[in-house]
């Protein structure tokens, strides 16, 4: 173990290059991140044994990526906002297929308008293509999550996207601990991959027509894989904590035990609200977080445990989901509760988006929101944080 | 007799054909709508030009001759009795069952 000063960029490009992957397909100039630029300077160093193929657009990045997956490689790539937007149509074979890729992304908001900065819109964008997504809170959780969904990936045969919030995290120095080469190989261990073209001794066809007659259930197998892939990710969370001594779950409860108000969110923010919540207690609040490290596979059992106790709940999103209702962390949230024998009473909010700051002030807003909707008074369901109206 | 079709949970992993050659148990003739190929012999000279221009490979040739069709895969496009050069091909309407 080492401990070093890294940005989430440079945790994430060391991740892979520990993990050493047999192909990266990448577009490595704007929308994409430092990710891709640090690790292919390993590659021209020599430092990997990396085949690097510097596609045309990222659409190209996610066909290649498939192809080479489905011919047997490990596969890593890394990406952010209209890139993972442009990879869209890829993103959706890749599952279908049961090839267990990585992205590392970097969380920027969409256009229009044109703007660089931090929000959830572009991986909440891919939500429903069948890949695992997991949402780090700094360098180092980017850092191993990486290395977690390598392994999660190829035990569960599916891709999975690690995302880390853009700037505070992609260009922020955080003291991280990063694990020996040999490590992290024993870890993610031999490559496993569902079948191979390359099996010459088993011909197959990858990608064939399917109507009506197969296609569903061929969707019905993925959605199984999805769920299944639960036990994959449990096993492995498991496996990293006990030898690296670092924890990670499907959901993060921070002072839950007695916490009557909480907050549900994901990424960076959930380290600003923690201080918020260290500073209530002290005054005696009872209030709690709950960090969602694991978005798919949602996690309804550990959500619901986590705000058995709570009463009234803000759940937080980084992106607007523009459903002319609640944004998708929050109707994960709310509908997840429904088949509670008790149900906290569920408030959305939209912040954060295209890289507005979010400050403690901000959230201690929220927390005095659920104060007043404690004492009888009427909220908005589904409100704005930051923004001016 | 069709064969029962699996379930979901006796598929391959991936939606992939492990069979090769299987997409011959793909029927595509029952795509053919009203008219199927007749061939007239008399005037047939087995220049080849149909099994040539077919694009399911439905014409049925033996020892260089031009036999007739493959009714399980024609679908009934017509470019066999449009490209032969003495009109020996002339398409018919099908017996309804």
């Amino acid at each position: 173990m080492k401990v070093v000063a890294k940005t989430a960029n440079e945790a994430m490009a060391e991740a892979m290059r520990q993990i050493n992957p047999d192909v990266v397909a990448a577009y490595p100039i704007t929308p994409s991140t430092e990710i891709v630029q640090l690790f292919s300077q390993f590659v021209a160093d020599g430092l990997v044994d990396t085949e690097f193929v510097p596609v045309e657009s990222e659409h190209s990045a996610a066909s290649a990526c498939t192809g080479a997956a489905a011919a047997g490689a490990r596969v890593m790539t890394a990406t952010a906002s209209q890139g993972l937007a442009l990879m869209n149509e890829v993103l959706f074979v890749t599952p279908a297929l049961r090839l267990p890729i990585v992205i590392c992304v970097i969380n920027r908001t969409l256009s229009a308008p044109i703007n660089i900065h931090c929000d959830h819109s572009d991986t909440m964008d891919q939500r429903d293509t069948g890949w695992m997504q997991f949402y780090a809170e700094n360098s180092q959780e980017a850092y191993d999550l990486v290395i977690q969904a390598m392994k999660i990936a190829e035990e569960a045969f599916l891709p999975a996207m690690v995302s880390a919030d853009a700037f505070i995290l992609s260009h922020s120095l955080e003291r991280i601990e990063i694990l020996e080469d040999k490590e992290v190989q024993n870890f993610i261990g031999e490559h496993k991959t569902p079948f191979s073209v390359l099996d010459t001794e088993h011909p197959i066809t990858v990608g064939a027509l399917d109507l009506q007659d197969y296609y569903f259930e061929h969707k019905r197998a993925a959605a199984q894989a999805m769920r299944e892939a639960r036990k994959e990710i449990k096993k492995v969370f498991k496996d990293f904590g006990q030898k690296f001594e670092r924890n990670y779950d499907f959901v993060e409860e921070y002072k839950m035990g007695d916490a009557e108000r909480a907050l549900v969110l994901m990424g960076s923010t959930a380290g600003t609200a923690k201080e918020v919540v260290d500073n209530l207690r002290e005054e005696g609040e009872k209030v709690g977080i709950v960090k969602v490290c694991t978005f798919r596979p949602w996690p309804v059992e550990e959500v619901n445990h986590a705000l058995k106790g709570a009463d009234f709940v803000a759940v937080m999103d980084r992106a607007e989901g523009m459903t002319g209702f609640g944004a998708p962390l929050f109707t994960e949230v709310r509908s997840s509760l429904y088949d509670e024998d008790k149900n906290p009473d569920v408030y959305g909010y939209v912040y954060g988006l295209g890289g507005r700051d979010v400050t403690p002030d901000d959230i201690k807003k929220v927390f005095d929101d659920l104060k007043k909707a404690e004492s009888g008074e009427k909220l908005e369901r589904n409100s704005y944080l930051g923004v001016r109206e | 007799m069709a064969k029962k079709k699996e379930s979901w949970k006796e598929l391959p992993i991936g939606a992939i054909i492990d069979e090769p050659g299987s997409s011959r148990k793909f029927k595509t003739g029952d795509w053919r709508e009203g008219k199927k190929p007749v061939v007239d012999k008399d005037k047939c000279t087995n220049c080849l030009i149909c099994w040539v221009d077919c694009p399911d490979s439905a014409i049925i040739v033996k020892d260089g001759e031009m036999k007739g069709f493959n009714l399980d895969y024609c679908k009934g496009c017509a470019i066999c009795a449009s490209q032969c050069p003495v009109k020996a091909i002339e398409m018919v309407d099908e017996e309804v069952e």
